[in-house]
């Protein structure tokens, strides 16, 4: 395990409100996801529809791009294109500049916070305003998302509030989250409205119209994105979808995995920028396309990973992540996913304890509404980590002894016999304290074995 | 599929059970002869391979699965008492020698006849007769079976027939115990509070007997459930089925 990322863990177990807030928020997921799945009995059918219309367009992409592009350009929009993070960044920085921006409203977007997007607006000197509560949150606790749908979950409300107290111009009397939110609301619907840029994301890119769709519970997407002179979308090039009729088919599976409703309170599909005789709308709209690693994603094995809808379900089902929360993870996406993606977008070497750190009990594959192999594709990442030498030494001598004496049956029950013997020189029944093996009696008891082997006693005629 | 009324069966009885608790092995002897199986017991079997298989050794797991397939080949089925070593033969085995034209088929023959052994016993009809056990219980769902597998009901109606026995329903039973095999020493603080989780749901059930299909989870959890102070006692569920639970629980003085 890595220092940086077991003082992490550590951190995150140690911390009880974390814990609360992380469980009540998942817990609330995982149990209204279930009633949503439970009646809907062909949830599994829908699921392989889901996977197959992602891999389909995964393995067309090309086609499909060029389709969006043209189609989108149709509608008034202008298509650009980010190889990298940075290009993305500095395309839009650039579009901020020109329309001669002083502030931006930000719509919750995973890809922005991917790319680095909040930084390179700040490093920019444009003012942004995060307008999803999650992200508005966030942004006033100076802190990072912790989970891709609520971006605070790692906040009780009772810390959110004393945030607001100490952040908000006319903070909240009555303690309950109506009078929160209104509290918010005084603080951004000012903000919000006089942006000069409206930045969102995308949860689809519908291929054959152009257009994009965005799923938000709070309205902040629309009056972030339709009151601003100028519309900037940026989104991974996955996103995209052939048309509507496949997007709809998704938004009924990302809805119910995510929160458990049927559909989020807004889903709104957005067609270009302002068209003559139109009463509202931006007068221009730039849509960023971002590979960011995902062709090579695509080619290096990881194809299923670019099905994710980004519902959270495989997160809110995990164990590990049930217990350190999302920040522990260290990357930009956390949980079963996060631990697929972070890899492959920032390096293996860094991040080669996030595969690891699993129990791989199938679960995240089990709840995806696209059924994307997770812990198939996390054993991809630790196979590469054994080959290109990124184990740690001991591990690798050890297990290496172990499979010597494994291939020589007669050596390795005599392994077995000396192992026994050593086990019992610390007890018989149960054992508090176990000589190299500290990591299982620090916090648990360890049962004795019995004093000869199953086969040595099958050998000699016990039956 | 249809099964012989008698089958000539091998018994892999896995490194964990091996090394630490043979009475599971015994008990799983003592059940298939009494299902009418002639059982044999390979004696060149030490480990299906899953270490090394999950540390992402591929290579070194894949030479375990070509010795494990010409040492199993030959049987009629093989039955393993744990979900875990079973779904590596069975899911594990055709996926690592897929590309090897050599093995790929042997391996899917192996992997077809590999049977977790709660399944194996369901699956002829068997059931414990004459076993008696007053006793509360609450059975936890071994991933690796439960996935990999499908094993869910299998264990539960073989146990519904053991006199005396009541089974009460464990909350968040198909939720992992925190074990992951090597998982457990290597992320232990966070194996520890799942571990810490799952106990704390097996104390709640208010049973005296937590039973699963696997030896690992079990050594965790019966660990963990130790360490806590409670008096909550672990068997592995071949060993109820074989009228063994008599015996010493896991931890307890063998």
């Amino acid at each position: 395990m890595s220092r940086a990322f077991d003082a992490r863990v550590d951190a995150a177990l140690a911390d009880r409100q974390l814990k609360i807030a992380v469980e009540r928020t998942a817990g609330t997921a995982e149990a209204k996801r279930g009633v949503a799945i439970g009646a809907w009995p062909s949830f599994g059918a829908a699921r392989e529809r889901a996977a197959a219309i992602k891999d389909h367009v995964i393995a067309n992409l090309g086609a499909y791009l060029v389709q969006f592009e043209a189609a989108a350009t149709a509608s008034g929009a202008t298509v650009h294109w980010a190889q990298t993070a940075d290009e993305a960044c500095s395309i839009v920085v650039e579009i901020c500049r020109k329309a001669g921006a002083k502030s931006v409203a930000r719509s919750k977007s995973m890809l922005g916070e991917e790319i680095g997007l909040p930084h390179a607006l700040e490093a920019a000197g444009i003012g942004r305003v995060e307008t999803d509560l999650a992200e508005h949150i966030i942004q006033l606790a100076g802190e990072r998302p912790s989970h891709i749908i609520w971006p605070a979950m790692h906040k009780t409300r009772e810390q959110v509030s004393e945030l607001f107290h100490a952040r908000h111009r006319e903070p909240h009397v009555e303690e309950s989250i109506v009078a929160m939110a209104a509290s918010a609301r005084r603080q951004l619907r000012g903000e919000m409205l006089g942006a000069d840029v409206g930045i969102s994301g995308a949860n689809f890119l519908i291929a054959d119209s152009g257009q994009v769709c965005t799923v938000t519970n709070e309205g902040n997407a629309e009056l972030s994105l339709v009151p601003p002179r100028v519309h900037i979308v940026t989104a991974g090039i996955e996103k995209l979808v052939p048309s509507m009729d496949h997007a709809v088919h998704l938004l009924r599976l990302l809805a119910r995995s995510a929160t458990g409703a049927a559909l989020t309170q807004y889903t709104t599909f957005y067609a270009g920028p302002k068209r003559a005789g139109d009463h509202d709308g931006p007068e221009e709209m730039h849509i960023v396309l971002v590979d960011n690693g995902r062709s090579a994603m695509r080619d290096d094995g990881l194809a299923e990973m670019l099905r994710c809808i980004r519902c959270g379900a495989c997160m809110n089902h995990c164990v590990v992540f049930r217990q350190i929360g999302g920040h522990a993870y260290g990357g930009t996406y956390p949980g079963p996913m996060g631990s697929v993606l972070t890899p492959a977008l920032d390096g293996l070497a860094a991040n080669r304890d996030l595969p690891n750190a699993c129990t791989m009990n199938g679960k995240c594959q089990e709840v995806c509404p696209v059924a994307i192999p997770l812990p198939t594709l996390l054993r991809g990442w630790r196979e590469k980590s054994w080959r290109e030498g990124l184990e740690p030494v001991t591990l690798r001598s050890g297990l290496g002894l172990w499979a010597w004496a494994a291939r020589r049956p007669w050596l390795y029950r005599a392994g077995v016999r000396w192992a026994i013997r050593a086990m019992r020189l610390a007890g018989r029944g149960w054992i508090a304290k176990l000589p190299f093996a500290g990591g299982w009696t620090g916090g648990r008891d360890f049962p004795a074995p019995a004093a000869e082997s199953f086969m040595d006693r099958y050998r000699k005629g016990e039956r | 599929m249809t099964i012989a009324p008698s089958s000539r069966v091998a018994l892999f009885v896995t490194c964990l059970v091996d090394a630490m608790r043979p009475r599971v092995g015994f008990a799983a002897l003592r059940a298939l002869a009494d299902a009418g199986c002639e059982v044999v017991v390979p004696e060149a079997q030490t480990c299906c391979g899953q270490p090394a298989l999950n540390s992402g050794d591929r290579a070194t797991a894949t030479d375990f699965a070509r010795r494990n397939v010409a040492m199993l080949e030959s049987y009629e089925a093989i039955v393993v008492p744990s979900g875990s070593c079973a779904g590596t033969i069975r899911c594990h085995y055709p996926e690592l020698l897929a590309d090897d034209p050599q093995w790929a088929a042997r391996a899917e023959a192996v992997a077809a006849k590999t049977w977790e052994i709660l399944a194996w016993l369901d699956a002829r009809g068997w059931r414990p007769e004459g076993v008696a056990l007053e006793a509360r219980a609450t059975y936890h769902d071994s991933c690796s079976g439960l996935r990999e597998l499908g094993i869910k009901a299998q264990p539960r109606r073989l146990l519904g027939a053991v006199d005396g026995l009541d089974l009460v329903p464990l909350a968040g039973e198909e939720t992992c115990c925190g074990f992951g095999g090597t998982f457990c020493v290597k992320y232990p603080a966070i194996s520890n509070a799942i571990a810490d989780e799952k106990a704390a749901a097996v104390e709640a059930t208010g049973a005296g007997l937590l039973l699963a299909g696997d030896l690992g989870c079990l050594m965790n959890m019966a660990g963990k459930l130790h360490r806590r102070g409670s008096d909550v006692r672990a068997f592995h569920t071949i060993e109820v089925l074989a009228g063994m639970a008599d015996g010493p629980a896991i931890g307890e003085a063998q």
